[in-house]
């Protein structure tokens, strides 16, 4: 009865994964990021319902905390990065390489 | 058997019990005047020559204490320190016949050479250095003859041929000087291999390294055999015998009281001190050692007669007749008892007839702004009267002239040779009458004949403090040998410490043997007179035949080291450094490029693009996953 909770659980990973990997916008990857947390969240929620312990919702607890707080380091960090290049794209953010 | 040598006992007290002072004066020498350095360049030269006179009256101090004591108990022991207890060998000095005559020999015309280097070295800014080096040398040299253990000895053996490069290195912003002093040490290494060794063997053996502990042996076995032939070569080093010779010629670049010192006088005469030291328990007579012994002898006094008929470095010619004077003495020391005490004879006074014409040699070159070349010398007599005489009066003394010192020692030597072997005996005569030719050479091209000088020469006598020693050392080359000689004065004086032969040599002034060197000897000088006297002597060396290019090229011994020694070393050290090259280098070095090249390729995975780094994040993941599932633990 929770398959179809992972199944959507499962899509909306891939597509999260699928945006990290295709987009340039950085605030895109930034939300497909969290699209993939999201996906994780539902998961560990669903498998706390199928095993009938609350560890799983903690854990989806922790799991937006720790989002919001990479929300507000990331989002500065484009921000500046976008101020200095006037580019969000994070192809252009190449510099540290061999 | 009558050649017993007597045995060594304990002493203390007196001159003798004190006797490290010998050694102790000149080494403090040398060790205020290298510690202290440029402070005592104004006095230096005084200090060093003050340690050596000091030495010299401590020597002859301890001569008078032992002639005092009875003849049996003339071998006396000091005992200084303990130097390796585990192994039960202690330091300690032995002073007897032997070793006395060497320490008074060492210091005297030690002492005569240090005044006559005041003079000669006046003009060398580092006079003081040569000073504290002659001092090091005399220490040294008293530590070989006086030690009672072959350790001892094999120390100060070691401290000559240390002061000995030094010394003919002392010049060394010449490179024919640096090369010369490299040499003799490298040669010099060659026989020190046999005496370390030969040492090795003693001690497996007997247990012991002390003269005192070691049993005079009368039969020689495998053992003796060999530990003689191993010191023998030992001795081969030190004394320029054949096939060591090489290094001699060469040294010569040193400073010429130098050459007088060592390469004459004193150390040369070590390997002599060593057969004779080591004779009653190595050498016995007869036996295959001593016969060895005297066969090397015989040999190095013909080569080095021959080539010091060739040469035109008055330095170099000297330095021929030194080789053939130690090869007699070699041939005495491999005759038991009767030869030991000629040997040792002939050893005093060439000592002061060689540094007589050495610092003679020394003299003239001085007054020749330092020419070698006897090519340009020529009518120096008037010149330099003084030189002329002394060297005159030693020329006299090496070829035999009788009743001078050579014609006691070097013709008791000949005729113990011809009573033991007629061979080697003979060829001995033969030797001397080279050594007419030769000497009388030298005398004619230099202080005969027309003037061949440079043209800014003004020969003029040395000074005083040169002349003197010159007048002191060719006294001695008149009445040493004779004083020595007759009546067996030496030889019983040294029977205590080399033993006494069976029947007492009487010396015969008319005898075949004696006739006959003389009369090549007279043939000799006679030939030299019409060649080098009467004759005009060309200034340019003329190219000389087949035989005269042998003796110049030191009859080839240099060449035969070259492509014997020399030539193979270099091949094996170029096939060593081709090896380290290419082989041990190329397979780091390639080492290394291999993971810097593959490392510069890799590194192009760092592209700086997030999302690639996310990519491999993923596909990581993935095959972490995917491993985990197969190997089934989720």
């Amino acid at each position: 009865m929770t398959t179809h909770y992972l199944v959507l659980s499962g899509l909306l990973f891939a597509i999260g994964a699928m945006g990290v990997l295709i987009r340039r916008n950085a605030i895109v990857v930034f939300m497909c990021v969290e699209l993939m947390l999201n996906a994780c969240n539902l998961a560990f929620v669903t498998f706390s319902r199928q095993v009938g312990n609350l560890e799983g919702q903690i854990i989806a607890f922790f799991v937006m905390v720790v989002a919001a707080a990479e929300v507000v380091v990331g989002l500065a960090i484009i921000v500046t990065i976008f101020r200095t290049r006037r580019s969000a794209s994070v192809d252009d953010a190449n510099l540290l390489k061999y | 058997m009558e050649s017993e040598i007597a045995q060594i006992t304990q002493h203390t007290g007196g001159v003798i019990g004190n006797a490290w002072l010998m050694i102790a004066f000149p080494l403090l020498g040398a060790f205020i005047l290298l510690v202290f350095n440029r402070l005592t360049d104004r006095w230096g030269h005084l200090l060093g020559v003050a340690m050596s006179l000091a030495s010299f009256v401590v020597a002859v101090l301890a001569f008078f204490e032992l002639i005092g004591l009875g003849e049996a108990e003339r071998r006396r022991a000091v005992h200084l320190y303990e130097f390796i207890p585990n192994l039960d060998i202690n330091m300690g000095l032995l002073i007897d016949p032997l070793s006395i005559s060497f320490a008074l020999l060492i210091t005297g015309v030690g002492s005569l050479i240090h005044i006559y280097s005041i003079g000669y070295m006046a003009h060398d800014e580092h006079r003081r250095r040569f000073f504290a080096y002659l001092n090091l040398f005399v220490a040294a040299m008293l530590l070989l003859v006086l030690a009672d253990n072959y350790v001892g000895l094999f120390i100060g053996w070691e401290g000559v041929g240390l002061a000995s490069y030094l010394l003919i290195g002392f010049w060394q912003f010449k490179p024919s000087a640096a090369v010369a002093a490299k040499k003799a040490f490298v040669v010099n290494r060659v026989g020190d291999l046999g005496l370390l060794v030969g040492m090795f063997v003693i001690f497996t053996t007997y247990q012991t390294l002390s003269f005192a502990e070691l049993k005079p042996i009368e039969v020689e076995n495998g053992t003796t055999l060999a530990i003689g032939l191993l010191l023998l070569l030992g001795a081969c080093g030190k004394s320029a015998q054949l096939p060591l010779q090489s290094w001699l010629l060469d040294a010569m670049e040193g400073p010429t009281p130098v050459s007088a010192l060592i390469h004459a006088a004193t150390m040369v005469t070590a390997g002599v001190y060593l057969v004779v030291r080591s004779g009653a328990y190595f050498f016995p007579e007869g036996s295959g050692a001593a016969l060895a012994v005297a066969i090397v002898g015989a040999a190095t006094l013909l080569a080095g007669a021959i080539i010091g008929c060739a040469k035109d470095d008055i330095k170099k010619g000297l330095a021929g007749s030194t080789m053939s004077q130690i090869g007699y003495m070699m041939l005495g020391a491999g005759l038991g008892p009767a030869g030991y005490a000629f040997a040792i004879g002939h050893l005093i006074t060439h000592g002061f007839f060689k540094a007589d014409l050495f610092l003679g040699a020394g003299s003239v070159m001085h007054g020749m702004n330092d020419e070698v070349n006897m090519r340009k010398y020529g009518g120096l007599r008037k010149y330099m009267p003084l030189t002329f005489w002394t060297f005159f009066i030693g020329y006299l003394a090496i070829i035999g002239f009788p009743l001078l010192s050579g014609y006691f020692t070097k013709d008791g030597i000949i005729e113990t040779a011809i009573e033991h072997n007629q061979v080697l005996g003979w060829l001995a005569v033969l030797g001397a009458g080279i050594t007419g030719f030769y000497m009388s050479r030298m005398v004619f091209m230099t202080f005969f004949g027309q003037k061949r000088w440079a043209e800014d020469a003004h020969p003029h006598e040395s000074p005083t403090v040169m002349t003197v020693p010159l007048i002191v050392l060719s006294i001695g080359a008149i009445f040493l040998g004779g004083y020595l000689v007759l009546s067996n004065r030496l030889l019983l004086f040294l029977a205590p410490a080399v033993g006494r032969p069976e029947e007492l040599p009487t010396f015969h002034f008319v005898s075949v043997p004696g006739i006959t060197t003389l009369a090549l000897v007279a043939v000799g000088a006679g030939y030299a007179w019409v060649r080098y006297a009467q004759a005009e002597v060309p200034v340019v060396q003329p190219r000389g035949s087949f035989v005269t290019t042998f003796a110049r090229r030191d009859l080839y011994g240099d060449a035969l080291n070259e492509s014997l020694l020399m030539r193979p070393g270099q091949w094996l050290t170029r096939i060593a450094v081709f090896f380290d090259n290419r082989g041990v280098d190329g397979l780091v070095n390639g080492l290394a490029a291999g993971i810097g090249g593959s490392s510069g390729r890799l590194r192009r995975i760092q592209t700086g693009f997030a999302r690639t780094y996310a990519l491999s994040i993923f596909i990581g993941a993935a095959l972490l996953t995917g491993a985990l599932l197969l190997v089934g633990t989720i």
